[in-house]
């Protein structure tokens, strides 16, 4: 493997990673928040990714379908928990998973019936549709952009938890419910928040996914299970694991493909998680105990 | 050791009348028609149902070992079962092609292949739960669903077996040396190892294993303080519900003579948890009724309409809604219970 390769390789991994970072916020919040196992995450994705080819196919302008569609599965994220989810917080795992995994069905099927079944095109922005200098690598600027979007956004993300009044109320109610109720914290109306924007950066992470592959019934399944392991790895309910985690994911993957026969590169990643687990049975950052 | 010394006040349905060999029976015998009924109607496609009734049947069994009774809640059954499945289509596979690894002849021979499917997916079952089991709650659920992926992904990724499009068995299959692919002695067949498998479950529920396994499920510090150490027991009954697993699914490749990944995603698993729970979590003939009532669900709503996993998906809401005993409660308020020592 030359230098080249090494270099746009790793540019590769770490897009992916920061797209996986931007998947396993909001799970790993919502499992670590509410202890609630969210399956429909995936389909999130897929909204968010619909309803961008969608408003992309009708205005041509990709910043309008940014626009819209993060907002708009924000709000199919609250609905999701206001309607649904909302009752299974005391519910055990197994009902959680059951009940989403219905769900997954439903918003497939719905999807389906709105868009079809053929996958939807979605095209590049013109100005992010040519390539630019990396370090002598001439890398897709699109893909360098998700790269840059999704580090601001990991930024911003931990700078909110971690500093400001609303993360502070987040948090506390992620360790003691009962406790930031009492203080006066209003517990419902968090989590509702906190899932919501969950959603919108699931999906801010379909949207840019969207052009760089296909727009399908479907497509949120395999970087749901990305996303899980992350969120494993990383140790559930942690921010800084997650990122870790993800930039981690992201590059192994990657790599794995390249350098290792199929049959063991798109294992590389499960075997990883095998042996971290092994050690740490509660990932690299658990947050409680 | 009595049941109440490790507090099994609350074991799950020990005693009710599905519980005992007469409810395996009258179901083995029920099943045993089903030939006959489809002579009589003239209608040939009820044998292909009933073979994967059956078959899935086989396979919720041995993941309600563990989910029923162990309280583990498995998303790598699906990947367990394909496991099974490939052992039977790459041992076909290498009676034309050359020895396997260049050591191993291929074999149809289902005398062979079927306990060396048990013995493969309770080793690889076992491995899996070795790092699964050092784990808890929804993280077992998360590592058991990363695994699942892991063997779907690692078969796609396998050219010489057909990949993404799966491997067709075109070696004959024998029993004893016999053809064994004949639908209606085919289905004897699952049958009757799925009267054994029913059978093997029961004696294990009941012995001092089971009654062990029950109580990790419930109160694993109470068993820890009286000395008994719950992770070999959840590692056995891990090892023994993938063996099953692998049986079931190297018989439904036998069965349709064909084996790819798209019956190993997780979405598989997912299904094989709704068996469970749909006809009965914990039960003996629990996972039996929620699989006949899926499958056959599965088949009457997709003729219904082409959306009909909206429905279905529906459909499953609503059980984990409102049916928590599963189907069997039903059948269990119709039936007068009698108590079994």
């Amino acid at each position: 493997m030359n230098s080249l390769l090494l270099i746009e390789q790793s540019l590769n991994g770490l897009q992916l990673g920061v797209q996986l970072f931007l998947m396993a916020a909001g799970l790993t919040l919502v499992f670590g928040i509410m202890n609630l196992i969210n399956l429909t995450h995936g389909s999130l994705f897929m909204i968010g990714a619909f309803v961008a080819a969608a408003v992309l196919a009708r205005s041509g302008s990709f910043v309008l379908a940014l626009v819209v569609a993060v907002p708009a599965t924000a709000l199919a994220g609250a609905l999701l928990e206001a309607v649904v989810l909302r009752r299974f917080y005391h519910r055990g795992h197994l009902d959680q998973v059951l009940v989403t995994f219905g769900l997954i069905l439903v918003i497939n099927e719905l999807v389906r019936m709105v868009w079809g079944a053929v996958p939807v095109p979605m095209a590049l922005p013109p100005l992010l549709s040519g390539a630019v200098n990396v370090l002598g690598v001439s890398y897709p600027s699109f893909r360098l952009a998700i790269l840059v979007v999704g580090v601001i956004v990991a930024l911003a993300l931990y700078f909110v938890v971690a500093h400001t009044r609303i993360g502070m109320w987040v948090r506390a109610g992620a360790s003691n419910r009962a406790m930031a109720s009492a203080m006066g914290v209003n517990v419902e109306l968090i989590f509702l928040l906190v899932f919501a924007a969950g959603a919108a950066l699931a999906g801010l992470a379909g949207i840019m996914a969207g052009p760089i592959s296909a727009v399908q019934v479907g497509m949120g399944e395999p970087i749901l299970i990305l996303a899980l392991v992350v969120t494993v790895i990383g140790g559930i309910g942690s921010i800084k694991g997650a990122f870790i985690a993800s930039l981690l994911i992201g590059v192994v993957d990657t790599f794995g493909r390249v350098l290792l026969p199929p049959a063991l590169g798109s294992m590389i990643i499960f075997m990883m998680m095998a042996a971290i687990l092994a050690f740490r049975p509660r990932g690299l950052f658990p947050v409680h105990g | 050791m009595s049941t109440s010394d490790i507090g099994l006040a609350a074991a799950p349905k020990a005693g009710h009348w599905h519980h005992g060999v007469a409810g395996i029976a009258a179901a083995t015998l029920l099943l045993m028609l089903v030939p006959t009924l489809a002579a009589a109607t003239g209608n040939p496609f009820l044998i292909k149902i009933a073979t994967r009734v059956v078959v899935f049947s086989i396979a919720a069994l041995a993941l309600n070992l563990v989910l029923g009774f162990g309280g583990l809640v498995s998303l790598l059954h699906a990947g367990l079962f394909g496991i099974g499945g490939y052992v039977v289509g790459i041992a076909a596979f290498h009676v034309d092609e050359g020895a396997f690894l260049g050591v191993l002849p291929g074999t149809g021979e289902l005398a062979l292949v079927l306990p060396l499917a048990m013995v493969v997916t309770g080793l690889a079952s076992a491995l899996m739960g070795v790092i699964a089991l050092r784990t808890g709650g929804a993280y077992f659920i998360m590592i058991t669903l990363a695994f699942n992926q892991m063997i779907y992904y690692f078969f796609i990724a396998l050219q010489q077996y057909g990949g993404e499009d799966g491997l067709q068995i075109t070696t004959e299959l024998t029993l004893f040396g016999h053809g064994a692919t004949a639908r209606v002695p085919f289905y004897y067949g699952c049958v009757a190892a799925l009267a054994l498998t029913l059978l093997g479950l029961r004696r294990l529920i009941d012995s001092r294993f089971g009654v062990v396994l029950r109580a990790s499920a419930q109160n694993e510090r109470r068993l820890t303080a009286l000395g008994i150490p719950p992770l070999r027991y959840k590692l056995a009954a891990f090892a023994v519900s993938g063996a099953i697993a692998g049986l079931a699914g190297a018989l439904m490749a036998a069965s349709q003579q064909f084996i790819s990944p798209s019956d190993m995603s997780w979405v598989r698993s997912g299904d094989l948890v709704v068996m469970c729970v749909l006809g009965g979590l914990g039960t003996m003939l629990g996972p039996v009724i929620g699989a006949a009532t899926f499958l056959v669900l599965e088949i009457v709503l997709s003729g219904w309409s082409s959306h009909w996993q909206l429905a279905f998906g529906g459909f499953i809401i609503i059980v984990v809604v409102a049916l928590r005993g599963g189907l069997i409660e039903l059948f269990g308020h119709l039936v007068p219970r009698r108590s079994v020592p």
